[in-house]
């Protein structure tokens, strides 16, 4: 038998080398440092968490009705006469929260590590193009429930392109195909979410990991070991990807896919989080609801967009900011200035900048899920202001000067001397 | 590290938390439902196709799935069957949107996830706090949806209440008696004006009941849903003593 299985891969590899190569290149002999900790099993359950919205995205297909008038319920029917289709649509409403959570914190590690400093400029790039890449799916799909959340939500974020001088009427009346998002919107949205978005995803998922395998990964020292090959040409402190590493990251799969299934089974809904209350309220055009959150991965920029006045009567201003924020990520590599990758041998200023920007992006994340009277009004010092209003703006200030200041606080960092070697 | 990824941890928990503080105005009473009291869910689902249905629907429940809550299908078309619907339809009503709307001003919604709309608690404060006010079209208002359109449809059982400011000097003991709800500075109190078929005990317990059978039509699945997560987190477990034993060994010569 074996014998048999082996001649047919040989028949096989004789035909398509190819195969065994990109095995080899990207698995086998990929050599990953070993001193990886808990921080990097976030890139690998990112794409675990992609397999699983995929798979789970085409079984509710088959079921779903992308039609203004049967939208709603065919969701409903999903969830009670599809056998089994709760799951499916639990894991996949799940699932798309897991997809952020997961995202954040790989990003996170990205800015621990220093991993988009020279020389992975272009695989930190491909990653921020996965992650608005991410935000645009993540936004095609809320609309598909038809819920009030998911119609007022999109009317929300449609207008925003409205607000572009000049051509932002147009813009958005071409992005609705409607007046107002309608059974038109509904059907270019269901394209967009279920087949142009996720191939634009899968080809940037492509680009950032063979971006990667041809720099290298980096680690918690920020040192390249690449540096120091033993005689068989490998780095001394590298180990192959496969076994160690899709040993490792199995373990810490099925830990991550415990947490899953916890919020799975137990708390679908995450206390509103993940799936909004009001959303179980069909789309109704004629009933504006009082407050409208958007999905807790999008509310620190939706609480920076808030936070920005207006100016000469239009919210360009707000939007223009809130597409600031997202775009500066793109030149985190040459904001950095520091000699050092890792946070482990930077100074006082680098770590203080980012503790301060996760407590940040956390708050402005929290205010952007609340209305802005959620702390009451400020004494007549500020003019009776919202306390939320004025706090979102200074935490705005604050994610801003993060990225601005950069290039300042980073050269003058006082950082520590940097090992030879990776530290176990 | 620790206490960071600790302090991260904490956030979401906290933010569930807050969100689940009351709404601003009336106090919300916390519903006692028990999702698994079949007794409980019986009488709520008769109570629900006598007094609700005949004006809002549940268009993506059937009636044969009543059967989870221990009926037979036969039980379900003698007992909850009113319409000539066949007991794998849906529950739909007869009345119109249209005419819904010219008789209250506003169509009845349909209540098959009402429940997970508005709340457990919501609907459980609001089902029991309808009032007589002569200002409005029905001649009833409600203190946690001041001014619905929905007149009192429980008032047989519930009986004719006022809810009013308590008069000052007064003893505040019929108020504390009756509800804790407050609208404000101001004291406010309910006066039971004509006595229901129910007393105060078993219509709490009827619309309890009610309650119950709405959250439980909010979501059917949500019962079989706990009892399969705890299987699965069980097999992920075994799973993980697996998967660490096998990184252990592969990982034991690494250093």
């Amino acid at each position: 038998m074996a014998s048999r299985l082996m001649a047919l891969w040989d028949w096989f590899d004789a035909r398509m080398p190819t195969v065994a190569e990109e095995y080899r290149k990207h698995m086998a002999e990929y050599y990953a440092p070993k001193n990886f900790n808990f921080w990097y099993f976030f890139g690998a359950l990112s794409i675990l968490v992609l397999a699983i919205q995929i798979v789970s995205g085409i079984f509710l297909t088959m079921n779903y009705k992308p039609d203004a008038a049967l939208a709603f319920g065919s969701v409903e029917y999903i969830m009670r006469d599809v056998p089994g289709g709760w799951i499916i649509r639990y894991i996949h409403s799940t699932g798309a929260s897991a997809f952020f959570v997961v995202v954040y914190l790989h990003m996170f590690r990205g800015l621990l590590y220093g991993s988009f400093k020279q020389p992975r400029e272009l695989v930190w790039i491909f990653g921020v193009l996965i992650y608005l890449t991410l935000m645009a799916e993540a936004f095609f799909g809320y609309l598909l429930p038809w819920g009030q959340m998911s119609y007022w939500g999109a009317q929300v974020i449609v207008n925003l392109f409205g607000t572009i001088p000049f051509i932002g009427p147009d813009l958005s009346l071409w992005i609705r195909g409607d007046y107002v998002v309608g059974d038109a919107t509904l059907n270019r949205f269901f394209a967009m979410h279920v087949i142009a978005i996720p191939l634009v995803l899968l080809g940037l998922v492509a680009a950032h990991i063979l971006a990667l395998h041809d720099v290298g990964s980096n680690n918690p020292d920020g040192v390249e070991i690449k540096k120091h090959k033993g005689p068989d040409g490998h780095p001394l402190d590298g180990i192959p990807f496969h076994p160690y590493y899709t040993v490792k990251d199995l373990a810490g799969a099925v830990v991550f896919l415990a947490v899953f299934c916890a919020v799975l089974f137990f708390l679908p809904e995450m206390g509103g989080y993940f799936l909004e209350y009001n959303n179980f309220n069909p789309a109704d055009p004629l009933k504006t609801p009082p407050h409208i959150a958007p999905v807790w991965y999008f509310t620190p920029y939706y609480s920076i967009l808030r936070a920005v006045p207006p100016l000469f009567n239009s919210q360009f201003p707000g939007v223009m900011a809130m597409g600031i924020a997202t775009l500066i990520l793109f030149f985190l590599p040459w904001l950095d200035r520091s000699p050092v990758k890792s946070i482990r041998y930077r100074g006082v200023l680098y770590k203080s900048a980012l503790a301060i920007f996760v407590v940040t992006f956390l708050v402005l994340g929290y205010l952007g899920t609340e209305p802005v009277t959620v702390w009451g009004q400020a004494g007549a010092w500020l003019g009776h202001a919202d306390r939320a209003t004025v706090a979102a703006r200074i935490l705005s200030l604050i994610y801003f000067a993060f990225f601005f200041l950069m290039p300042w606080y980073t050269s003058i960092d006082k950082t520590k001397p940097v090992p030879e070697r990776v530290t176990m | 590290m620790k206490k960071l990824l600790l302090a991260l941890a904490l956030v979401p928990v906290l933010a569930v938390f807050s969100a689940q503080a009351s709404e601003d105005g009336y106090r919300l009473d916390h519903a006692p439902i028990d999702p698994k009291d079949l007794l409980s869910l019986q009488s709520g689902a008769r109570t629900f196709v006598n007094y609700c249905l005949n004006c809002h629907g549940a268009q993506f429940m059937r009636y044969n799935r009543l059967t989870d809550l221990g009926l037979t299908e036969a039980e379900i078309r003698d007992n909850l069957l009113f319409t000539d619907a066949k007991v794998g339809d849906t529950m739909k009503v007869a009345l119109q949107a249209k005419d819904g709307k010219a008789m209250f001003g506003v169509a009845p919604p349909d209540l098959s996830v009402v429940a997970r709309a508005r709340g457990a608690d919501w609907i459980y404060t609001y089902l029991r706090t309808f009032y007589r006010d002569p200002a409005t079209p029905s001649g009833w208002n409600n203190a946690v949806f001041p001014t619905v359109a929905m007149p009192h449809v429980l008032w047989t059982l519930q009986g004719e209440r006022a809810y009013g400011p308590a008069p000052k000097g007064e003893s505040k003991e019929a108020g504390k008696a009756e509800e804790g709800g407050h609208g404000g500075e101001q004291e406010m109190q309910w006066t039971q004006l004509t006595p229901g078929s129910q007393n105060e005990v078993q219509y709490d317990t009827t619309v309890r009941d009610l309650v119950n059978f709405l959250v439980y039509m909010g979501e059917p699945s949500a019962v079989n849903r706990k009892r399969l997560g705890v299987v699965v987190l069980f097999a992920l477990g075994i799973l993980f003593i697996f998967a660490y034993a096998l990184k252990k060994e592969y990982w034991k010569d690494v250093h």
